[in-house]
């Protein structure tokens, strides 16, 4: 790093443990324009980079998964499966005659698995009182920043299938 | 500062330890005192002699200092070592030419004389040089100690070291600098030691 330092004859040991307390912060014209040059440098690349990460993303697809039967639970109730892993739980709620939802079950603040209260119709997280429309998904109270993830579901035949995640 | 500099005069020293009763007053260290004081040729003499940092214009104690805690002001004052970054490794009580560093052991840092900082800064004369009553620790202008019969002198030589300081020692008139062979002050002959006292 001998180009970062001023210009002097002193060996850097002596600039690096200053004797003079005035020493010890002071910076060269030339030191400043270096490190503005080299932090701006960085924070272009950086900028590129995650430019560049954002053309080329490429949206995973999850493989399709058969979460329940039509029927199979009441209206207001629930069944808990995991999608698209084995450790991203999910929740299903049957919300009327002919309509499913579901949600990711891990809270957007931290990640508590919530419940469906089935009086007030709407999803809880225990912790810190966090509670999520049923409706979207979306925040009604509370400390979560996002609304939950929803599972998108297809019908098929008798069979309930999730498809998708969106996150929002 | 303000035009008034440090003289000592080792000559003058009565041995009254004002000085180290006024220094533990400082509001920078209190209850601490920061003098050096000795007794010369104890054994022979009452020759006592009380001093101050000399404040090194390039002061041994921070060129030592491996966690840079040692500072010189742009007064020319060597501060005490900060305390965030003093490690208490006592390399500046070793090298120190002039002995001057003390090592605080429940402080666990090294504190030395910083001229009264809180004083001198504004103006205001030094505690151990407003009590000292012979005035062997003197903070006067320069057209004051003019008028004693010693010469001040700020250049010291410590064998290959040349050292100059802030605060000046009152030599003899004919000597431009002070030099010191510290080894061969602490050598003591073996008939020395044997010598019954008179």
């Amino acid at each position: 790093m001998n180009w970062l330092r001023r210009s002097s004859s002193e060996p850097l040991w002596k600039e690096e443990f200053s004797v003079r307390t005035a020493d010890e912060r002071y910076v060269t014209r030339r030191q400043l324009t270096k490190f503005l040059v080299l932090t701006s440098f960085g924070m272009f690349v950086g900028n590129l980079w995650i430019l560049l990460r954002s053309l080329f993303y490429k949206t995973p697809t999850f493989p399709r998964q058969t979460v329940a039967r039509l029927g199979e639970i009441p209206v207001g109730g629930v069944k808990l499966f995991t999608f698209p892993t084995q450790d991203d739980h999910c929740i299903l709620i049957r919300i009327s005659e002919n309509e499913h939802v579901g949600y990711s079950q891990k809270c957007t603040h931290l990640s508590c698995a919530v419940y469906y209260s089935q009086e007030s119709n709407r999803l809880e997280c225990p912790c810190h009182k966090g509670f999520f429309s049923i409706a979207d998904g979306s925040v009604l109270q509370g400390p979560p920043p996002r609304p939950l993830p929803r599972i998108v579901l297809e019908k098929r035949g008798d069979e309930l299938v999730a498809v998708d995640i969106k996150v929002s | 500062m303000f035009g008034y500099e440090f003289y000592i005069d080792p000559s003058r020293c009565i041995g009254c330890h004002s000085c180290l009763q006024a220094c533990e007053e400082c509001e920078t260290h209190r209850g601490k005192s920061m003098i050096n004081f000795d007794f010369i040729e104890r054994r022979e003499s009452i020759t006592s002699a009380a001093y101050v940092c000399w404040h090194c214009d390039e002061p041994t104690c921070a060129q030592v200092c491996p966690a840079d805690a040692i500072k010189k002001g742009d007064d020319g004052i060597v501060h005490s070592s900060l305390k965030p970054r003093c490690i208490a490794c006592s390399n500046c009580v070793i090298a120190c030419p002039f002995g001057i560093p003390k090592m605080m052991e429940p402080e666990q840092q090294m504190m030395k004389c910083d001229m009264c900082y809180d004083r001198t800064s504004v103006g205001k004369r030094p505690l151990c040089a407003t009590v000292c009553p012979s005035q062997a620790l003197a903070y006067v202008k320069p057209e004051n100690i003019a008028r004693r019969r010693e010469k001040p002198t700020n250049i010291f030589y410590f064998g290959e070291q040349k050292v100059t300081t802030k605060v000046f020692m009152m030599a003899p008139a004919e000597r431009d600098a002070i030099a010191l062979d510290v080894i061969d002050y602490m050598w003591e002959k073996k008939h020395e030691l044997a010598a019954p006292i008179e």
